[in-house]
């Protein structure tokens, strides 16, 4: 199991206080700027392994950033803390973005990005509870990460904790028929202590989800299924921190964010072929330089 | 023994309805023993338990895989959850998820895979689950324990409570005598000790094959019987004893041989040092004929007879 990293750990800190006394202008900054560099560090990380699902990264990080740097109530230095939020990445195939989020806040030191994929390394190419702190579940198989929300969120009810579950889904997961046992299950419940976000970017690993097996309209489905939708642009930090802070209603919340595959790097940008290809050193290279902008 | 053997033509037992009592006192002790299952509040024999702690049964509906992985994200909450479906559909149906959100997450989730075997007799190859044991075996840090009786049903699971680990728990519903005193897990268990061959039996099997023992003595052959009700992990030292001992071993299985126990115990015995004759009694990667439970296991080769034809031609080589 990797161990905090007491340094970053208070650097992330002191930039959840920051971003508390921050006026909406500067708090978008923070969050633009922060995630662009897990993007910067996400792309230098998947060229040194050879490997990683970049488009799937680079869409998925401002919704990941806004979480961790904005929402969850969790203590990197203290992961297993009883009353935390409980975030699952279901989507486990851009673990290389959880990783470098959870790098940013401390969980663990950001020299283990080093390791992503080795031999040994704790970071493998799906996320690892047992190795990762941070990491709630193992996920990988797609349509798993809901219905063990799902099992989170009553258990949260249970204990009578006010504390909160998210999950982030892929789009193209919804496919899998688990989900929506797991829909049912959170709606029949009432579980207004249960998050899904969908990070809607039309892509799949082979094709557009609407050519593939079509999800719209996908608001339809989850009011249907009785939860409340909010639908945004899943690159406004700010949009997202509304929904998830917004007063709740007595239904889990599900948010569909509008996300473009391979987002900041313009020529990955909605391409379906940057599913999992390695960018070259050249590209990676300009990418940065256009993240850096 | 010899009462074990006694109590075969008397009275038999249900093992879910000591599940389902053990469970409950369980509960009352302990706030944090919940029950999830899939619409299977009778099948499971819940209705007590729901009764009692209304809360804490949660009953997903007909959905296995939401089922596993609400109770992977209770158990990863500190509840202990114990998941009940008929086997068939807990384990075929959500296989991946008890894979990857139980065992691979190391989630301590229980496992209770209802009337498992053929225990569905007449409702035929669908609702029998005869894969399970083969199926489980294969993964990484699942126990997997059938127990033989009501005592080691209620032994196991009060132990499965505050093991703290991935546990497949085999509840069987066909009905079996008091054969145990209890449960060990991890330890073969020797009902009847003997010195020509040895019988090693999981779930409904062990009563059966003490009568066989008690019928091949007849015959002149000692038999000694153990039941294994821990599958995984197997207790090799107990057959390595047997190999040594008797020279000579038979399983029995309400199961395929495919994987199951039988194919547990073969992988000790060629290992050796020194291999002996064997027989693996089970199904043989078929689908059963209609008929009912007990039709099924004279069908296939499961009755007392039949182990103890099967023990008596090993030990005369």
């Amino acid at each position: 199991m990797l161990v905090a990293d007491p340094a970053t750990a208070a650097a992330w800190r002191r930039f959840r206080e920051e971003f508390a006394a921050a006026g909406p202008d500067e708090r978008r900054e923070l969050l633009r700027a922060r995630a662009n560099r897990s993007r910067s560090t996400d792309l230098a990380m998947i060229g040194r392994a050879g490997l990683g699902h970049v488009g799937g990264d680079l869409s998925v990080l401002d919704i990941l950033t806004t979480l961790f740097f904005a929402v969850l109530r969790v203590d990197p230095e203290q992961p297993e803390w009883p009353d935390r939020d409980r975030f699952v990445l279901s989507k486990g195939h851009t673990a290389g973005a959880l990783y470098t989020t959870l790098a940013a806040a401390g969980f663990f030191a950001e020299d283990e990005l080093r390791t992503f994929a080795g031999p040994h390394s704790a970071l493998n190419g799906h996320p690892n509870r047992t190795k990762v702190p941070g990491v709630e579940t193992n996920t990988g198989p797609l349509g798993h990460g809901l219905p063990v929300a799902v099992g989170m969120a009553v258990a949260g009810r249970l204990a009578s904790s006010d504390r909160h579950v998210y999950v982030v889904l892929g789009d193209g997961e919804l496919q899998e028929g688990s989900n929506w046992e797991a829909a049912m299950t959170a709606g029949h419940r009432r579980l207004s202590n249960l998050t899904a976000v969908v990070d809607r970017n039309r892509l799949q690993q082979g094709a557009r989800t609407e050519d593939t097996a079509a999800l719209d309209p996908l608001g339809d489905k989850w009011r249907a299924f009785g939860w409340d939708v909010v639908e945004l642009d899943g690159h406004d930090h700010l949009a997202l921190l509304g929904a998830f802070t917004a007063p709740r209603g007595d239904r889990p919340v599900c948010v569909i964010a509008n996300t473009i595959k391979g987002r900041g790097v313009s020529f990955m940008e909605d391409r379906v072929e940057w599913h999992h290809k390695v960018p070259s050193a050249e590209q990676i290279t300009a990418a940065t330089a256009e993240l850096a902008r | 023994m010899s009462a074990a053997v006694a109590s075969f033509a008397g009275e038999t037992f249900d093992c879910r309805v000591a599940f389902a009592g053990e469970l409950i006192e369980l509960a009352r002790a302990d706030d944090r023993i919940v029950a999830v299952c899939n619409d299977s509040v009778g099948s499971s024999n819940l209705g007590a338990f729901q009764k009692e702690f209304p809360d804490r049964l949660i009953n997903v509906g007909i959905a296995e895989q939401d089922m596993v992985g609400v109770g992977a994200g209770l158990a990863l909450s500190g509840y202990i959850p114990f998941v009940c479906g008929a086997s068939p559909f807990l384990t075929g149906r959500a296989l991946e998820q008890i894979k990857a959100d139980v065992a691979y997450s190391h989630a301590p989730v229980i496992l209770c895979g209802m009337s498992p075997g053929m225990a569905y007799g007449e409702l035929g190859p669908t609702h029998h689950s005869i894969e399970d044991l083969s199926w489980l075996r294969a993964i990484a840090g699942l126990d997997i324990v059938v127990p033989a009786d009501p005592a080691e049903t209620r032994a196991a699971v009060r132990w499965a409570a505050g093991a703290s680990r991935p546990v497949f728990l085999r509840v069987g519903r066909f009905k079996v005598p008091a054969v145990t005193d209890g449960f060990t897990f991890g330890a073969a268990a020797r009902l009847r000790d003997g010195s020509d061959v040895t019988v090693v039996a999981t779930g409904t099997m062990v009563s059966r094959a003490l009568a066989a023992a008690e019928l091949a003595a007849g015959d002149g052959v000692s038999v000694r019987v153990l039941n294994m009700s821990t599958i995984a992990p197997l207790d090799e030292d107990a057959i390595r004893a047997a190999v040594r001992e008797t020279g000579a071993i038979v399983t029995a299985e309400e199961a395929t041989t495919t994987g199951g126990l039988g194919a547990a115990v073969a992988a000790v015995v060629v290992a050796g040092p020194r291999p002996v004759p064997m027989r693996m009694l089970g199904v043989h990667r078929e689908f059963a004929p209609t008929g009912d439970t007990a039709f099924l296991l004279e069908h296939f080769g499961l009755t007392a007879g039949d182990i103890r034809a099967a023990a008596v031609e090993l030990s005369r080589g």
